[in-house]
């Protein structure tokens, strides 16, 4: 079960889309996980032949466990190897959750009768802490069953948003507890940008115009190469930088709630890729769909508030990653250029960071390339 | 009801036998006119005189032989060894002959046989003379084992034995026979096979038996200080082993520390771990823990054999453990 978001801890496995036997690519979507986040398409990234099903639809297991054993394609003698568990790299992962006693082959360190009541009570032995020091026992799995029977909206089975609400909860509260935001916020003329868009869309037929949201993407991206501490991830007690460049993009649910996916390799795509891929992640992200590999790669993350008529956005940095890139409504004002007060379209951008990865120099540097690259949309 | 040693319950059980019925008499070695090597037929000689109370050469094998042999001629003699470490010059007679008859006839033998032995160690008789291996006993099918551990089981359990068609051996241990308890001399025979609980608790059972009994009622009272209710379980025969208490008492308690006097490598606590595990695996909130002697022969300075038996500070610590890591 890989960990999909930060801070989860377990998923729910909702189906098989492989059975044994069959031969699996890189990338192949193997099974479908159900997580605060919702539905959550699984790749793989081992080639190879489905070998066996350890976790059955149903099972709510926690983050780490194997789901299913993959055989090497390699015809004899290779050994078979555990898998879903691991995203390729970089990747940003967010952190394991609380290690909960792990025994020595990974198993839950647990008493027996803990584990029995466990599963009379219907407590998921994964989420409770060992207070006694060594393994899970009795009393943890009593306190686990009435801390759930006191707050009843932490229940398993509460419905997804409120689940979701909750998760966003503990990766907000866990940000601003732990990450030290700097905040800087620059304001960007947009007339090179929309006009060169607007030319550039008489060109297409209406699904594959551009959005200028696809622009903001764009730059970000490349500004980063620029900047590069901000586009990394929290380790431990150290960032990691990453060479990737897999910028997330929030969008907003039907339900209420959020999530993030990533537009992969972002520096690399030309803008009509990024455009297409954009449609897909925001469809994909209110039906349910997601990849695994979307959800746990983003090294930053872009919200954007314009449609809703914000001006200026200040976002709450998403763990592990270090920075996020707020962009505000386009709005047409008096703006001064060469001497003259003419009107411009404008965008307020925003850049929240981690102090112990950038300070406001860097920062300032990133919204100014950034401002750089939007004048150059073409290059784009 | 009166209080009187270990020691005495043994003899008032052994002067009622002998009173009461004539195919009973005792030998080993120095019953007779030295009165037993731990003074427990004391004056028997002068009343029953040297056929009832016979002293024996120093010949284990031929004497209990010759038990098994009167056993078997509808006597119900009672042979006292003087401790356990001499009677593994007996055991051809005992795995071989005393153990087997009943089986080997296909059920037309009966050994109505009583073997009386000292056990355990704490009175500096060193190597040769302190050792616990009724452990050893208690793997052999075709014998019972009691381990009377207060004054009143010791006259019970000598009277069931006399009453029992099959060998019966009783461990007597060294330290117990001073030791003082309440005995009803018009109580009949206990019963063999059933343990029971000598302190209630919740915390954790502390199981055990014989001259360790008092040490884990010991550890349960300092526990009992701290707020921590220890159960003793006193196991009272090895075999038949009680199984169905001791799984009551660890399906309350959901611990268990058991006390052995004998070394921990294929001891009698190892089998009493299994049955837990196997019958009480689901109770278990914690991993079963064993005190038992070093793994040492028997020291003779005072102070090193302390250190090699079970002492009533390894017994707290152990459930102090048990009870700050798992509990």
């Amino acid at each position: 079960m890989p960990i999909l978001t930060a801070d989860m801890s377990a998923g729910t496995l909702v189906e098989w889309r492989k059975k044994p036997g069959d031969a699996l690519e890189r990338g192949d979507i193997v099974a479908l996980v159900e997580t605060d986040k919702g539905l959550i398409d699984i790749e793989v990234f081992t080639p190879g032949v489905l070998e066996k099903i350890v976790v059955q639809p149903g099972a709510t297991v926690p983050t780490g466990t194997v789901l299913a054993i993959i055989r090497d394609a390699a015809p004899t003698g290779a050994p078979p190897v555990a898998a879903a568990a691991a995203p390729p790299a970089p990747s940003p992962v967010g952190p394991a959750p609380a290690p909960v006693a792990p025994g020595p082959a990974g198993r839950l360190r647990i008493s027996p009768l803990a584990r029995k009541l466990a599963a009379e009570l219907g407590v998921d032995p994964a989420t409770v802490r060992a207070t006694g020091g060594g393994a899970i026992r009795r009393e943890d799995i009593e306190r686990a069953a009435a801390a759930r029977a006191a707050a009843p909206e932490q229940q398993p089975r509460a419905d997804r948003s409120a689940r979701l609400r909750q998760a966003i909860g503990a990766a907000m509260a866990r940000s601003k507890r732990e990450i030290p935001h700097y905040y800087l916020a620059t304001t960007i003329d947009m007339h090179s940008a929309m006009t060169w868009l607007t030319e550039e869309n008489l060109k297409c037929s209406v699904p594959d115009r551009l959005l200028y949201g696809v622009l903001f993407i764009k730059a970000v991206a490349l500004a980063l190469k620029e900047v590069p501490e901000l586009n990394s991830v929290w380790r431990g007690s150290e960032p990691v930088r990453s060479e990737a460049i897999h910028v997330g993009v929030a969008i907003s649910l039907r339900g209420g709630g959020l999530v993030a996916p990533a537009l992969h390799d972002t520096a690399g795509q030309s803008l009509r890729d990024l455009m297409r891929q954009f449609r897909d992640l925001v469809q994909r992200a209110r039906s349910g769909g997601l990849r695994s590999s979307e959800l746990s790669d983003p090294t930053i993350t872009i919200t954007s508030l314009g449609q809703q008529g914000v001006e200026t956005v200040f976002g709450v940095i998403f763990p592990p990653q270090v920075a996020i890139v707020g962009f505000g409504k386009l709005v047409e004002r008096p703006w001064a250029v060469a001497g003259q007060v003419v009107a411009r379209p404008l965008v307020t951008a925003t850049l929240s960071a981690d102090h112990r990865v950038s300070d406001g120099h860097r920062g300032g540097l990133f919204l100014a390339a950034v401002d750089r690259l939007l004048q150059a949309p073409a290059l784009l | 009801m009166s209080k009187m040693t270990y020691r005495d319950a043994i003899r008032s059980a052994l002067r009622e036998a002998l009173r009461d019925d004539p195919r009973v008499f005792l030998m080993g070695e120095d019953v007779g006119g030295y009165g037993g090597a731990f003074k427990v037929s004391d004056g028997l000689l002068e009343e029953f005189g040297p056929e009832r109370v016979r002293d024996t050469p120093l010949s284990e094998n031929t004497f209990l032989g010759a038990g098994i042999g009167a056993a078997l001629g509808g006597m119900r003699p009672i042979v006292e060894i003087m401790t356990v470490n001499f009677s593994l010059l007996a055991l051809d007679q005992i795995v071989n002959n005393a153990a087997t008859l009943r089986h080997m006839s296909g059920g037309q033998l009966s050994v109505p046989l009583v073997v009386r032995m000292t056990t355990g160690g704490g009175r500096q008789l060193a190597a040769q003379h302190s050792h616990s291996l009724e452990g050893w006993f208690g793997h052999i099918p075709g014998i019972k084992i009691v381990v009377p551990a207060v004054a009143a089981d010791a006259r019970g359990f000598l009277l069931a034995a006399l009453r029992d068609p099959d060998p019966v051996f009783i461990f007597e241990h060294a330290t117990l026979y001073p030791a003082e308890g309440e005995v009803d001399e018009q109580a009949g025979p206990a019963e063999i096979g059933r343990a029971l609980v000598r302190r209630a608790g919740d915390a954790v059972s502390v199981i055990t038996y014989g001259g360790t009994l008092g040490k884990a009622l010991q550890a349960a009272d300092e526990l009992a200080v701290d707020g921590i209710q220890a159960e003793v379980v006193d196991l009272r025969s090895l075999r038949p082993l009680d199984t169905e208490t001791i799984l009551a008492s660890v399906a309350k308690t959901h611990r268990a520390v058991i006390v052995d006097e004998g070394w921990r490598t294929g001891s009698f606590a190892a089998e009493v771990s299994a049955r837990i595990m196997e019958g009480g695996f689901y109770s278990l909130d914690a991993p079963v823990a064993r005190v038992c002697s070093a793994e040492v022969p028997m020291p003779y300075a005072k102070h090193m054999e302390d250190a090699a038996l079970p002492q009533v500070p390894a017994i707290v610590g152990a459930v102090r453990e048990m009870l700050g890591a798992h509990g």
